[in-house]
């Protein structure tokens, strides 16, 4: 069974990908580490969880006013997420995704990091703005 | 979003390639936050000079032309940088040549850092190199549009000066100093300036430390909210507000507050919150006072320090005076060093006053332009430190994985004085 969420497109285009869902806030600037596409706050959730080529779920931005420039270290270095929906926006995860220049959805009717879970298959559909998630394992 | 006449030009190009991508940037942003539109702006303070391994490579490839246009652009296109079409400044930005031979910091990074400033300030950037622009000359007007970044700098510019900025980054920024445009959202919008939580003091709120643990207890409450604070508030100086403001950006993440009778915007409680009701107040009392020192302090086993920092954000020439008094005719312990960072600017008025000099003697070191924080740098082997910034005190530990102390500055320097940590809440 599949779940549809719709949204506002932040950053134009279409990805498929698994989800890795993060249910706290992510910090640029001493929370990822743009060479190895990781999270590197201690106690956080992610911590030494790799978000490249995934879709990165995740609440909002928080910390330092570095936050799109660390995610655009992403980009440059290969390491980028495949796409991104985010529940909070904000000038940090705006410029972030924008910036980092893969499909973004936000302003959802409900909440992405309440209703997708990490390993489940994902479509984001920044064009038409709508999420869809087929949860992992499939029901048989 | 709509595009006015000359900001359709700027992107088709009118104005040469660079200013075209600038405004591609800015219309990419605006359009992801849902703006309708762009305002002027002439005050941007942003990035460009400190050095990352990125930057290092870009500048290998192409100079600072590239690096501009990959980073503070966001283009793949690589042009010649025009001047600065607005006042523009660099914020902090890595160690410099005076931290030669103190800071563990790579000389191939300084080198770079001064080629930049080179680049930079013959295109028009003012390299005040700091994260308090607003101590050295960028003071804006009440109302101003600003395009700045560096979280304690963006809530010191909305509360204490009135002036008005979103919390910006590296590209817009960067765009915003070639077109002198930013995207009218956020804090920018009167109606979004108002306060949305209360937060009462029934503990006096006096001293910089003082100050810096409510603003701790703030952030931590309203996250990204806009708090409005009252209470046994006694009157706060600039270096008060400086480091109030610096700790709500640490623990949550807030770019505006207002303080009845002191802050501009809010001549009175019912202005804060725009002639609306007053929420409920969340309290602050001794027990809250106690859990954030509690939560400052928690980082720390070994009593023994060995590195003390003051001045983050960089120091007001006040707590340079405070530092100097403090140290003056003592002599550090042995095994722990001291530096204490502030503007370059007052760094000068510092020597000019004798207060560096004192410093030295006792074997302290004032330096510029960064932070331990910033810049990853320490003193070789620092396992201990200790600060009277509670943001330094929530950033440091992690970043450096050293433990951490944090009390006034008088026990600072006796910890330097003395090797050991002896603070305690009063």
């Amino acid at each position: 069974m599949t779940l549809r969420i719709r949204g506002r497109g932040i950053v134009p285009g279409r990805a498929e990908g698994e989800a890795l869902v993060s249910h706290e806030t992510i910090s640029g600037w001493g929370g990822i580490d743009p060479a190895t596409g990781t999270v590197i706050e201690r106690r956080h959730e992610l911590h030494g969880v790799c978000f490249t080529g995934k879709v990165l779920v995740f609440p909002g931005a928080k910390g330092s006013s570095g936050w799109a420039g660390f995610f655009q270290s992403t980009r440059l270095l290969g390491t980028a997420p495949l796409a991104m929906v985010f529940t909070t926006l904000s000038t940090k995860s705006a410029l972030g995704a924008v910036v980092t220049r893969v499909p973004a959805i936000s302003d959802l009717d409900a909440d992405p990091v309440e209703l997708i879970r990490t390993g489940d298959r994902v479509v984001v559909d920044a064009d038409a703005g709508i999420v869809t998630v087929t949860p992992t394992p499939p029901p048989s | 979003m709509e595009l006015a006449d000359d900001e359709k030009a700027m992107l088709d190009g009118a104005e040469g390639p660079a200013v075209a991508a600038a405004m591609d940037l800015l219309v990419r942003y605006g359009e992801a936050l849902g703006a309708e539109r762009l305002c002027e702006t002439r005050n941007v303070a942003g990035t460009m000079t400190q050095p990352s391994p990125v930057k290092a490579r870009l500048v290998r490839e192409g100079g600072w032309n590239k690096a501009f246009s990959v980073i503070n652009l966001d283009s793949d296109d690589e042009f010649e940088l025009p001047h600065m079409r607005v006042p523009t400044c660099q914020l902090q930005q890595g160690f410099g040549e005076d931290s030669v031979g103190i800071a563990p910091y790579p000389r191939s990074m300084v080198e770079l850092q001064s080629g930049a400033e080179a680049f930079y300030g013959e295109r028009g950037v003012n390299i005040l190199a700091t994260c308090t622009p607003y101590q050295v000359g960028n003071l804006p007007a009440r109302d101003e549009h600003c395009a700045w970044m560096e979280s304690s700098a963006v809530v010191y510019c909305n509360s204490v000066l009135g002036a008005r900025t979103n919390c910006e980054g590296t590209a817009s920024t960067g765009a915003a100093s070639l077109t002198g445009k930013i995207p009218y959202w956020g804090n920018h919008l009167p109606e979004n300036r108002y306060g949305t939580h209360l937060v009462e003091a029934a503990v006096p709120v006096a001293g910089f430390l003082d100050w810096g643990m409510f603003g701790y207890f703030v952030g931590e409450v309203v996250q990204e909210n806009r708090p409005v604070v009252t209470g046994e508030l006694r009157q706060p100086d600039q270096t008060d507000l400086k480091h109030f403001g610096a700790s709500t950006a640490s623990s949550g993440g807030v770019e505006i507050y207002h303080i009845p009778g002191i802050t501009p915007e809010a001549p009175t409680l019912d202005a804060a919150f725009g002639g609306r009701a007053a929420p409920e107040a969340i309290g602050y009392g001794s027990r809250e006072r106690r859990a954030v020192y509690e939560t400052l302090n928690n980082q720390g086993e070994s009593t023994g320090v060995d590195f003390v920092l003051l001045g983050c954000p960089h120091a007001s020439l006040d707590q340079i005076a405070r530092a100097a008094r403090a140290l003056d005719g003592r002599k550090l312990n042995a095994g722990t060093e001291l530096w204490l960072m502030t503007p370059r600017a007052l760094r000068s008025v510092a020597d000019r006053n004798g207060y560096t000099e004192i410093i030295r003697r006792a074997g302290g070191r004032v330096l510029t332009d960064s932070c331990p924080a910033m810049s990853k740098s320490a003193p070789e082997g620092t396992r201990v430190f200790a600060t009277d910034s509670a943001k330094q005190a929530h950033y440091l530990p992690a970043i450096l994985g050293i433990e951490a102390w944090f009390g006034t500055l008088e026990e600072c320097v006796d910890a330097a004085v003395t090797g050991t940590w002896r603070g305690e809440l009063r």
